[in-house]
């Protein structure tokens, strides 16, 4: 049997962190956070179908928002955008979630009538894209994983 | 926190159905969004997002969902179409296309919302009163609405206008409150501004200059009429996001509130910056398609028109954008059949932005209008020919730019 060393190891935690915010529309979701730290314009830059990305300059693309939290500062670009939310919603390609630092009209105006649960004044620093995410209403959990160091004790295994 | 009456609370509640209720939760929204404290009746509204083009079956179907129980509270109206309602086969438009665009035509109508179909709403249907609270979507409409006749409105979408209309309310932010209706930047115009395209030019520069500013203008030369504003309105627009603007010693608020230019930042606009302007929004060489009408033609504009073709003929496509009902007054007037004697044809209920002229197999337009330049180039791949109404009716005439 291997001699039990007290050597570091990483071991991974889940962390809780819960930020409150302004409700644009009320509505409870869970799923998996997509950070962007851009704004986005939703009329042009995605497929309708797959809700993927397709604005070649826009960080997000090639990545679908399908059943994703979407975390962005704020929309920007056509008012058409507001409908583009609702086509992505009709197709099943829409996102399950919107968080914004600020929200704007376009935003506003789509995921309403796309009845997709919205928060906004989130500090969206503090969301990694990869977390876990609950919404009710206009509170937001996150769930993510750290890595903390710790020493193994006396009798455990390597 | 947004204060509602009894009868907005009702609205919200659900009580007086789908319709009013989705309607309500957006005006809410956006009150929240923009810091209102309350809401306010409105006049009239003007509907935007209309071209099958940019609303789609998706759109088709949420507006659908909404005429179930949805009506108008207020009077209506419609923005130009992807196309002409009655003689769209004449410009090559598709069956497929046309047989979604009037679906959508028929659904405002259920929802009670007359089918006008012009961005130039204040010259056919309501003429906006001085002080009056509206909610216009329609970018070139709200700056002549809230300028030229000093009503109150802000840059609706689609979808918050057509809310607006069935409710009768609008958030109480922006430009329905005197403090925001101030110029921010003067504009001191020593160019001599000799048409419309001229003013169009001005608005293009300006628009990039102020974004979403009120700029206050200072003519050298006094040479501003309705129908010039009403360019130079549609280029600060589409330019920048312009919902104002003052021209002294001729529109209401300039002339009423007398603003000091001495306090505020300056630019100058001389012939320098129109030429160079104006060379911005031309990169076209020979046309295929001349187009005039944006925004939608007055009968004045349409007049002029027929005087410079009477006993002639045109050699290339010639198109007249205005609504159907300006048309008619163009018949009574005998200018639509000058104008018809020549070939040229009306756009009526559409106009060269929302309808889809690129999948038509036009490259090349010349218009005198500022704000369709720069929607051509930028959102319908087209190259532009830039010129005044004489040079664009030559043009057509001649068969040469």
């Amino acid at each position: 049997m291997p001699a039990n060393t007290a050597k570091n190891i990483v071991k991974k935690v889940q962390e809780r962190k819960v930020l409150k915010g302004r409700i644009i529309f009320s509505g409870k979701c869970e799923g998996t956070a997509l950070v962007s730290k851009e704004p986005i314009s939703f009329y042009g830059s995605l497929d309708l179908k797959t809700g993927v990305f397709t604005e070649k300059k826009h960080e997000l693309f090639g990545r679908s928002v399908k059943g994703s939290i979407l975390v962005f500062p704020c929309g920007k670009g056509s008012t058409v955008g507001s409908y583009i939310l609702y086509r992505l919603k009709k197709n099943n390609a829409a996102p399950q979630g919107i968080i914004n630092s600020e929200c704007e009209p376009i935003v506003a105006v789509g995921a309403i009538i796309s009845e997709i649960p919205a928060v906004d004044r989130i500090d969206i620093t503090k969301i990694k894209s990869g977390n876990k995410i609950k919404i009710e209403g206009g509170t937001i959990s996150i769930e993510s994983e750290i890595e903390k160091e710790g020493k193994k004790g006396k009798g455990q295994k390597g | 926190m947004v204060f509602l009456t009894k009868e907005e609370e009702a609205m919200l509640s659900g009580r007086e159905g789908h319709a009013a209720k989705k309607s309500m939760e957006i005006i809410v929204a956006l009150a929240k969004i923009f810091g209102a404290e309350k809401l306010i009746g409105i006049s009239s509204a003007q509907v935007s997002g209309v071209s099958y083009k940019n609303v789609g079956d998706e759109g088709l179907e949420f507006l659908r969902v909404l005429s179930k129980d949805g009506k108008a509270r207020v009077s209506s109206y419609l923005n130009p179409a992807g196309m002409d309602l009655e003689n769209w086969r004449d410009f090559g438009i598709s069956e497929s296309f046309a047989k979604k665009q009037l679906e959508v035509i028929e659904v405002f109508k259920k929802l009670g919302i007359v089918p006008t179909c012009t961005c130039a709403p204040y010259l056919v249907a309501d003429i906006p009163k001085f002080g009056q609270h509206l909610a216009w979507g329609e970018s070139s409409a709200v700056a002549v609405a809230n300028s030229i006749f000093g009503a109150r409105t802000n840059r609706e979408s689609g979808i918050s206008a057509l809310a607006s209309a069935l409710t009768g309310k609008t958030a109480y932010y922006g430009y329905h409150l005197d403090e925001n209706r101030k110029p921010t930047l003067t504009v001191e115009v020593e160019a001599h501004l000799a048409g419309e395209d001229d003013f169009g030019a001005l608005g293009y520069h300006v628009g990039k200059i102020v974004k979403s500013g009120v700029p206050y203008f200072r003519l050298k030369k006094k040479t501003a009429t309705v129908d010039r504003l009403r360019s130079l309105a549609a280029a600060l627009a589409s330019s920048g996001s312009v919902a104002l603007f003052h021209v002294e010693g001729f529109t209401p608020e300039a002339k009423i509130r007398g603003f000091e230019a001495g306090k505020m930042e300056k630019i100058s606009f001389g012939q320098e910056e129109l030429d160079s302007a104006k060379r911005e929004l031309s990169d076209g060489a020979e046309p295929d398609l001349v187009c005039v009408g944006c925004p939608h033609a007055s009968l004045e504009e349409i007049g002029k028109i027929a005087k410079l073709l009477l006993g002639k003929k045109v050699k290339k496509e010639f198109w007249i954008c205005c609504s159907r009902s300006m048309m008619k007054a163009a018949e009574v007037a005998g200018y639509a059949k000058t104008i018809e004697d020549a070939g040229a044809k009306f756009a009526c209920d559409t106009c060269m932005v929302v309808c889809p002229i690129e999948e038509l197999g036009y490259r090349t337009i010349a218009t005198n209008s500022a704000k369709a330049s720069n929607y051509s180039r930028n959102l319908n791949g087209l190259k532009v020919c830039y010129g005044p109404l004489e040079r664009c009716v030559s043009a057509a005439v001649e068969g040469k730019w």
